[in-house]
This record gives structure tokens, C-alpha cells and sequence, in this order.
């Protein structure tokens, strides 16, 4: 019996000391850090709101995570940033509002830590996730179409409508306008953006 | 020569044995069978994300089918669908037939199993429809949890009762990991949604409460079961003791310290102090020491016992997993070390790796731990060789196929993403030939699955002819063949 519960009581031990060690510890470390105030007295970084939040739940809910890192690894390990993923490497401050964080562990797809920086045009973002063959040709990327309403020849064209490229054009759909759910993913991909040069980065 | 009969026993024990496993029966099937549902479940669901990743049009445009919600369903499915429910009956009646004593509960732990059950299609149903939480491995919504945890809960009151009225007076090294995995199981569950989900923890953190649940799952609930039947199955059915009891215990601790803090390593190169980083590599690099120990352990207790891998279905599997769970885990540990990582991190390796250790180490140790425990349970034989056959070759080429082709992809993939010279689609114009590759690996999986899964109908339902020995792998035992042998005799008296 004591043998029983020395045994049971050692298992626990385990588990607890690396839970303690890996997970409470730096988190009570991370306890002081806060988002710093920008020039123009805007923070970074700044909580998701409206479209951003909305599309930050379809960015989670379509799976983006399963190939898409949000992640800049330093310079000097991998290519990261020679690749143009980053201006500096990725710190915690960075994921201060990320609930639930989106780092990710693979990378089929580029990383997305500064893609509202690297891409910032809408109409592109538009066609990639519509049809990743139109701007990536040879990718393995899923179409999103479901996130937008086609515009077929003849109806009319709304003002926020992105044309299709020629020869692209799926039957006579011209144009493509993104569904309220397709709005939202562009804003949070579009917000995307870890330029900001932290100072602790640096070191 | 008879492989699987046991040595013979004395008569009391004999009745021990009949009474452990006539209560052990319908809880132990039921989980098992429908770890085997959810097994095909699960191949399936990896099989149509496996083909959208090198052909994206197969079923585009179906949201509920996209890649990311299929691929989600795949690995949680295979994990707690199958892995949870081919370990819990393995656990329930190694301990059992470890304590000498009726299976407790009987009628609690079937509504568990079924309402654990219910929870997964719940669950796979709610990711498919867009309520994944987000958080890797723990992706079920969080109102299919509690149908997952309070079953598991049961489990380990059984556990623990039939451990504390045992009849036998030592401990046999299987229980100190079935132990160890009931007191693992539901802190890992709880205190990782606590940290992830539920928002006990913040930012980074949540990433690693993340990864050290996500290492952990796999390295404190379906390793220790299989390290436990590993344990059990080589002995007995050889019939040697273990090589040592010291190595054992050795191995236990070594594998409860270290398993636990190599998570980290998941995570290398990320936005975190390199300390938390340093200890996951330390952890894995510590794990050659359980790994090595476990290893000289069974493939000590199996040297000059080889020839019989030639007919034992259940040493066969069981062999192939203790051989593997050396060879992945040497593979898992450099792995983690930070200039491998600099290359493979983000690739097909990593994938690689996990389904070395999923399918070439515990699956064919809960398929090894069927193999042996389904005709004493149900009192009847395998009714066919040539589909345990199939199972094996399947299983083994199968997986073959798969972690070769991901891991040299893998590796590709990572050496030319660290070349900025390349451009990135052609990096992954270069994957597309061996995720192909791997679709191939993953149908001969679903074969051999498949094959298994009619086996273990067969062993279920009652049926007229069977025989009094065991199916060995040499024989062209087949039910059919023995259906049609009555009907000809019948005729011939005719």
C-alpha cells in the first residue's frame, strides 16, 4: 500500500514539475510584458476588433494553421527573413492578444507573420484565396471560393467586385465580390504584420 | 509447435483466467471495436487530406471537407478515437489479467465507452463544422470535452480498484505504466484545456501549454500503454521471463522524468526564451537513456526466440512495434536538437515521424495486444491467416511507404527553404511527387485496415465452425474454405 502510493505519488510529481516549469514559469514571466504605445499613439499590438476578430475565427475554422506558421525565426537560423517573411525575428510581445495563438509547426504553405505587409493589396488576397492558382500557380492550396460571390457577364458589377483575370474566368463569372466571411479572413490576413521594430528583438 | 496457447497452468489458475476474461468481455470488446471503427475513420480522413495535398481540387469547394478541418478530424480521430479507445480496453484487461481479478464496473465503464463514443462523433462532427478551437490536438469543441473526460475518469476509478483488490502479490513492471498512464491521462487532459482553451495562461505561454500537452499526449498515454503491452505480449508468449527486472524499473523512471519536458522542442526557433527551448532538447536528448534500456529489455528477452515471428500473428506485431518504438524514438531525439530542427522543423519530416511512431510503434503493439487477447475473450480463433497476413504486410509496407517518402521529402523541403535562391513554389512543385507517394502509402494502410476490421467481425459474431487451435501465420486457415469443405461433405453424403 505505502509502496502503491510512493509509486503513484512519484507519477504525479513528474507531470507537475514539468507542467510548473514549462507553462507557469514563463508565463509569470511574460506577466510584465505590455503592449508598447507607438509614435502616433497607437499600441502595438493592438486587440482584434470587428472584421479583423471575425476573420482571425475563419482563419482558425478553415484549419490555416495545419500549413502556415505565424512565426520569424532570427537571423542566422533558416532563411526566414532572407526569405522576406520578416524584417526581425517574431518575440512574445508580438502574441500578446493572439487567443488562441496561431504559431503553427508547419510550413507547406509560406509564413504569415507579416502577410498584411508583404501583400497589402486586397484585390490580391482576393484572388488567392478564391483561386491560389490565379496568383501561385503550382500550389496545393485549397480554393476558398465558398468566401465569395461570383459576378457572372451581364449582371451588374458592384464598386468592392475584383476582376478575374482573363483566360481565368470560371464559365462567364467576371468578377468575384468577397462574402461578409471573405471580407473578414482579408482584414485579419491584411492586419498581419510584425514590422514594428520591438527593441527587444534585437538583442 | 503452438505459439499461442499458453504454457499449461494449473487448474485453479485456468479458472481464474476464465472468470477474469468472461468479465472482461463485453467492456474490452466494445472499446476495442470500435477503436478499430475509428481507426478507419481516421486513415480515411487522412487519406482525402493526404490526396487534397497533391491534387487540391479532390472535393474543393466543399467547406466542411476543406483541408483543414479534414486534416484536423484525422490526427484528433486517430489519437483519441482510436489510440484512446485500443489503449483503455488494453488497460483495463492487462490489469485485470495482471491482478487476477473480475473486471469492477462492467456496466459503468460500457455507458462510458459509449458515451465516449458519442463525444467523438461529437467532436469530429463540430471540427467539420467549424467549431475547432484552434488549439492543435485539442481542437474539439469545448462542449465535447466533458463526453470524453468523465468516461476516462471511470477508467481510472476501475484501474485503481482492481490494482488495489489484486490477488497476486507482485507488481508486474505492465502496471507501473498503467499506473502511471491513469495518473498522467486526466492532469495532461484538464490542465492543458485549462491553459489553452479555457485561458489560464497567456500569449507564448499558451504555446507551450500547447506543445507540452501535444509531445505528451503521445509520450504519457500511448506509449506507456504500449511499452506496457510490449512488456506483457513478448514474455508470454515466448515464454521467457523479462531480460531484467532492473533495466525495467531503470526504464520507467527515466521515460516518467525525461517524456515530460521534451515538448518544447516543438517549438524551436519560436518566439520564446531559449531556456524553455533548451529543456525540451535536453528532455528529448535524456530519452536515449528509457529508450535504450527499454529496448535491451525486449530485444534481449527476444534473442533466440526469432523463429517463432515466422508464425505468432501476435509476436509478429509485437516485434515489429518494440523494434520501431527503438528506431523512432533514436529518430524523435535527434530530431529535437536545434541544427536538425534549423532544417526540418516546419516540414514533411516532422509528419514523418509522427506516423513512424504512431503506425510503426503503437499501432502494431494495440493490434499485437488484439491479436492475443480477442480468442481468449470471445473463446474462438481467428477465422482467418491469409487477412492477418495481409494485416502485417500491409501495416508494415504501408507505413514504410509513408515515413520514407515524408522523410525524405522532409528533408529536401527543408534544405531548399533555407536556400532563398529558391522560389517557394517550386519547393513545393518538388513535394508533390512524394505527397503522392504517400497517398499510396496511406491506401495500403486503409487495405490492411480494412482486412483487420472483417477479421475482428468474424471474431465476434458466433459462428458454427472454428477450431480448437489457434490461427498461426503459416496456415491457409480460412473460414470460407472451411464453409465450403461442410458443404461439399454434406453433399458427398448426399
Amino acid at each position: 500500500m505505502s509502496r502503491t502510493f510512493l509509486l503513484a505519488f512519484g507519477i504525479f510529481l513528474t507531470i507537475a514539475s514539468s507542467i510548473t516549469g514549462l507553462v507557469i514559469i514563463p508565463n509569470w514571466q511574460f506577466k510584465e510584458l505590455k503592449p508598447v504605445v507607438k509614435l502616433d499613439g497607437t499600441r502595438y499590438p493592438e486587440v482584434y476588433f470587428g472584421d479583423q476578430a471575425r476573420g482571425r475565427a475563419i482563419y482558425i475554422n478553415q484549419g490555416c494553421i495545419y500549413c502556415h506558421t505565424q512565426q520569424v525565426r532570427m537571423k542566422g537560423y533558416g532563411a526566414d527573413i532572407r526569405r522576406g517573411w520578416g524584417t526581425r525575428r517574431s518575440v512574445p510581445r508580438d502574441y500578446l492578444v493572439d487567443k488562441p495563438h496561431q504559431l503553427g509547426t508547419m510550413r507547406t504553405g509560406p509564413d504569415l507573420a507579416s502577410i498584411g505587409a508583404r501583400q497589402p493589396s486586397v484585390d490580391w488576397h482576393a484572388l488567392h484565396l478564391y483561386n491560389p492558382q490565379i496568383t501561385s500557380p503550382g500550389s496545393v492550396m485549397p480554393r476558398f471560393e465558398y468566401l465569395f460571390r461570383e459576378i457572372r457577364g451581364g449582371e451588374m458589377v458592384s464598386a468592392d467586385a475584383i476582376k478575374i483575370p482573363p483566360g481565368r474566368q470560371p464559365g462567364d463569372a467576371t468578377h468575384i465580390v468577397p462574402t461578409d466571411r471573405g471580407r473578414a479572413l482579408i482584414a485579419y490576413l491584411k492586419r498581419l504584420d510584425q514590422s514594428y521594430p520591438l527593441p527587444e528583438a534585437n538583442q | 509447435m503452438t505459439t499461442e496457447t499458453t504454457p499449461p497452468v494449473a487448474e485453479p489458475e485456468f479458472k481464474v483466467r476464465v472468470e477474469v476474461d468472461g468479465s472482461s468481455r463485453p467492456v474490452v470488446v466494445l472499446y476495442w471495436g470500435s477503436s478499430l471503427l475509428w481507426l478507419t475513420i481516421a486513415t480515411l480522413a487522412g487519406l482525402i487530406s493526404s490526396i487534397k495535398l497533391h491534387s487540391p481540387e479532390f472535393l474543393g469547394g466543399i467547406e466542411w471537407l476543406t483541408f483543414g478541418r479534414v486534416r484536423a478530424v484525422h490526427w484528433d480521430t486517430a489519437i483519441y478515437g482510436f489510440g484512446g479507445l485500443a489503449a483503455s480496453g488494453t488497460l483495463l484487461w492487462l490489469q485485470a489479467r495482471l491482478c487476477q481479478v473480475r473486471m469492477p464496473y462492467q456496466t459503468l465503464l460500457l455507458v462510458g465507452g459509449v458515451v465516449f463514443n458519442i463525444g467523438l462523433v461529437l467532436g469530429t462532427v463540430g471540427i467539420l463544422m467549424g467549431y475547432s478551437t484552434g488549439v492543435e490536438t485539442l481542437e474539439f469543441p469545448l462542449w465535447a470535452m466533458p463526453l470524453l473526460v468523465v468516461p476516462y475518469v471511470f477508467i481510472v476509478i476501475a484501474n485503481f480498484t482492481m490494482y488495489f483488490s489484486k490477488t497476486t502479490k507482485h507488481t508486474y513492471v505492465s502496471q507501473w505504466y498503467l499506473m502511471a498512464v491513469t495518473v498522467w491521462f486526466p492532469i495532461l487532459v484538464l490542465s492543458a484545456e485549462a491553459c489553452t482553451n479555457l485561458g489560464a495562461v497567456d500569449g507564448v505561454a499558451q504555446a507551450i501549454a500547447n506543445w507540452w500537452y501535444g509531445h505528451n499526449v503521445v509520450g504519457l498515454f500511448a506509449t506507456p500503454t504500449a511499452i506496457a503491452a510490449a512488456y506483457y505480449l513478448i514474455p508470454k508468449v515466448i515464454g521467457k521471463p523479462i531480460h531484467s527486472y532492473h533495466l525495467s524499473l531503470l526504464g520507467f523512471w527515466s521515460n516518467a522524468i525525461f517524456y515530460n519536458w521534451a515538448g518544447t522542442h516543438h517549438l524551436t526557433g519560436g518566439p520564446l526564451p531559449a531556456w524553455t527551448i533548451t529543456l525540451g532538447v535536453v528532455g528529448s536528448l535524456m530519452m536515449f537513456i528509457p529508450v535504450i534500456t527499454i529496448g535491451i529489455n525486449h530485444h534481449m528477452t527476444m534473442l533466440g526466440s526469432f523463429h517463432l515471428l515466422r508464425t505468432s500473428p501476435t509476436l509478429r506485431f509485437a516485434v515489429m512495434g518494440s523494434m520501431i518504438y527503438t528506431l523512432s524514438s533514436f529518430q524523435g531525439s535527434l530530431e529535437a536538437l536545434r541544427s536538425h530542427q534549423e532544417v526540418t522543423h516546419f516540414t514533411h519530416y516532422t509528419i514523418g515521424h509522427v506516423h513512424f511512431g504512431m503506425y510503426g510503434f503503437f499501432a502494431p503493439l494495440m493490434f499485437a495486444m488484439m491479436y492475443y487477447g480477442m480468442p481468449r475473450l470471445m473463446d474462438q480463433e481467428w477465422s482467418s491467416a491469409r487477412l492477418i497476413r495481409i494485416h502485417f504486410w500491409c501495416t508494415l509496407v504501408g507505413m514504410s511507404i509513408y515515413v520514407i517518402a515524408m522523410c525524405y521529402a522532409g528533408i529536401r523541403q527543408g534544405l531548399m527553404m533555407n536556400d532563398p535562391s529558391i522560389p517557394f513554389l517550386n519547393i513545393v512543385r518538388f513535394t508533390v511527387p512524394y505527397l503522392a507517394m504517400r497517398t499510396v502509402g496511406g491506401l495500403i494502410l486503409l487495405t490492411g485496415t480494412i482486412a483487420f476490421l472483417i477479421n475482428f467481425v468474424r471474431i465476434i459474431t458466433p459462428h458454427k465452425y472454428t477450431w480448437a487451435t489457434p490461427t498461426l501465420l503459416d496456415t491457409d486457415r480460412d473460414w470460407k474454405k472451411l464453409l465450403a469443405q461442410e458443404k461439399d461433405e454434406k453433399r458427398g453424403v448426399q
